[in-house]
């Protein structure tokens, strides 16, 4: 599924879609960004609170989907700029961490 | 592995400045690095594994030595990253080679690092690690993928 389908089945907001195209093989929640660079796998959908530019550079790096900023979290004009910039997908979710883990999860099984 | 042309007498070499202080240009290198190696035509997982661990070793340069230099060398066998500075030195490296250990200071770890993961990444990523550091005089650190 591409993060494009994936972001409208989920009414997830996108911040910037740059790369609409990439498919959405998995999910991963951190918001400590070594942790996440370890852990993160290619395909993945990033859920995290952390809004500041760096999150730009460890979605490059880890080759993640998108980056999925949940619980009304707002990009960084710095962060939405380089997003924009270097193909990185940014959505957003009104929904706790907890809750978008959840659906997600659900919907990626189904 | 990419297919070379010829043999290569010496490695390709590429180097970075990585700046003190400024964690608005962290990850710069790795970025450069991650695309000269896929240009290159080096695996996606050793890119990946390269760019990871040194993208924590430019971190480590801005939150602890204001900044420093990044060295890529390249040649048909390996990838071996060098990252220098001349920060303050590691204390006890084989206690910031445990995970979870961190010095970083609360205005650190509310960007999102400091949790004491980046050398333990780098140890994990690279297939040799070697940390030369003196207190005082700075650190070096030696990566080898292959």
């Amino acid at each position: 599924m591409t993060v494009s389908e994936f972001a409208e089945k989920l009414s997830l907001h996108p911040f910037c879609l740059p790369v609409p195209g990439i498919n959405v093989s998995g999910g991963y929640a951190g918001d400590l960004l070594s942790w996440v660079m370890g852990k993160a796998q290619w395909g993945d959908a990033w859920v995290t609170i952390m809004s500041n530019r760096n999150v730009a550079a460890v979605a490059q790096l880890t080759e993640v989907a998108c980056v999925v900023l949940a619980e009304n979290v707002r990009p960084d004009a710095d962060l939405l700029a380089l997003a924009q910039e270097h193909g990185v997908n940014l959505l957003g979710s009104g929904l706790s961490a907890f809750a978008l883990c959840g659906v997600i999860a659900e919907f990626l099984r189904g | 592995m990419p297919v070379w042309g010829a043999r290569m007498s010496e490695p390709v070499r590429f180097l970075w400045q990585v700046d003190g202080d400024d964690f608005s240009s962290a990850g710069e290198a790795s970025v450069l690095a991650k695309r000269s190696l896929r240009e290159l035509g080096f695996d996606a997982e050793l890119i990946r594994r390269v760019a990871v661990a040194m993208y924590e070793g430019e971190i480590n340069m801005v939150i602890h030595a204001h900044g420093g230099e990044a060295e890529m060398l390249v040649d048909e066998d390996a990838v071996r990253v060098i990252l220098r500075d001349v920060g303050p030195g590691i204390p006890d490296v084989e206690l910031a080679m445990q995970a979870g250990y961190s010095t970083a200071t609360d205005s650190v770890r509310a960007l999102g690092f400091g949790a004491g993961m980046g050398l333990p990444n780098m140890k994990r990523f690279a297939d040799e690690l070697v940390v030369d550091s003196r207190v005082g005089e700075g650190t070096t650190i030696e990566m080898t993928f292959r």
